[in-house]
């Protein structure tokens, strides 16, 4: 119990220490940690879990923390990854923030987080395609997607629309 | 908080700080970006608790470095007001929403529904949704930041890196940032 505490606490700092510009940039990274590393979840699942922490209030990683870890070690498992998650904030605004402020305020600061962009842009590609292999899997989940890519393209669309949609199409194209 | 730059505008009770921030973390829906506007009503047009100019320098910091937008916003502003408890208790406040909805959705609600059919249905259509919602993503953040070839070539490049290696995501990151530092310094120092 210790060790799985201790290795949740981990997975989850690392990923709260590594999501750079928030929202989906911690993806790639919890798809790692808990599909790829510790295989905690199947891809299924993690999908579903990023659907519920979309249609939950609150930021996505923290909502999909306290899931993650109630799933693996209960209520503490759930407090534990949360905690992680929200270390390296804590860490880094409460004790060093006069540190961090000079050193995002360096030229070379600037140039670092631009390439680190595009690495970010290239990993949520790259996940979007493996964790894509799992949700489109007939005609009805391509269509789906390809609707809802399409749309948002064209406009900004606001996520809980396409938790909306990609709930109501489920229902009616759903093989029963 | 001992920090000459800060300027101190109000001094709010901690009380309130957690009341506004459990505000801010109950009614924010689809995370990110999404949570801002929110924040910005509450904190700086209804409460006026940080000015204008100050949550845009909030905002700077908060994008450059790791954590969620909330999160980081929030133990900030808490920090302007009263030092490292009010960053503690925003950051409480915040977070303590997900928390409980969460842990009800996951110990109650998902067990007692992830066998009925429609639920499945559901979930059937949720899948394909959400790899649209993080693709539009991957594909939106390319638009804003990939300017020029040098940022569309190391994306390229990172990207077949990481499928032929399949290396952690996180030293992916650091090539990017180390190969941005190079590139900069070819060109800063021009």
């Amino acid at each position: 119990m210790t060790a799985i505490l201790l290795s949740l606490y981990w997975s989850f700092l690392k990923v709260g220490l590594f999501t750079i510009g928030g929202g989906y940039a911690m993806i790639p990274l919890m798809e790692a940690e808990v599909i790829k590393v510790h295989g905690w979840l199947s891809p299924a699942e993690f999908l579903d879990i990023i659907a519920v922490a979309e249609m939950t209030p609150g930021p996505i990683s923290i909502n999909a923390a306290t899931f993650i870890g109630y799933t693996m070690a209960g209520v503490t498992g759930s407090l534990i990854a949360t905690l992680g998650v929200i270390t390296p904030s804590l860490i880094l605004l409460l004790l060093l923030s006069r540190i961090l402020i000079k050193l995002i305020q360096k030229p070379g600061a600037a140039s670092f987080l631009n390439g680190l962009r595009s690495a970010l842009v290239a990993l949520i590609l790259l996940a979007s395609y493996t964790l894509g292999q799992t949700a489109i899997i007939d005609l009805p989940t391509a269509l789906i997607f390809a609707a809802l890519l399409i749309a948002s393209l064209l406009r900004h669309v606001s996520p809980l629309y396409f938790i909306a949609a990609g709930a109501a199409f489920g229902l009616i194209l759903f093989p029963y | 908080m001992p920090n000459h730059e800060t300027e101190i505008i109000k001094t709010e009770s901690l009380w309130s700080i957690l009341l506004t921030f459990l505000k801010v973390g109950a009614f924010t829906f689809g995370g990110g970006y999404a949570i801002l506007p929110v924040i910005q009503q509450e904190i700086v047009v209804k409460r006026k608790w940080v000015s204008q100019t100050a949550f845009s320098d909030i905002l700077i910091i908060t994008q450059g470095m790791p954590g969620q937008l909330a999160l980081n916003s929030a133990i900030q502003i808490g920090v302007r007001l009263r030092g490292t408890a009010g960053g503690l208790i925003a950051a409480l406040g915040v977070t303590a929403p997900s928390v409980v909805i969460l842990l009800a959705i996951a110990a109650y609600f998902y067990p007692l529904l992830r066998d009925n059919v429609y639920v499945q249905a559901v979930f059937y259509g949720l899948r394909p949704a959400v790899v649209a919602l993080i693709a539009a993503a991957a594909i939106r953040m390319g638009r804003e930041i990939l300017y020029g070839w040098s940022g569309l070539i190391l994306c390229a490049l990172l990207l077949a890196v990481s499928i032929i290696s399949g290396i952690h995501p996180i030293l992916v990151l650091l090539l990017g940032g180390l190969a941005g530092l190079v590139v900069c310094r070819r060109q800063c120092s021009k």
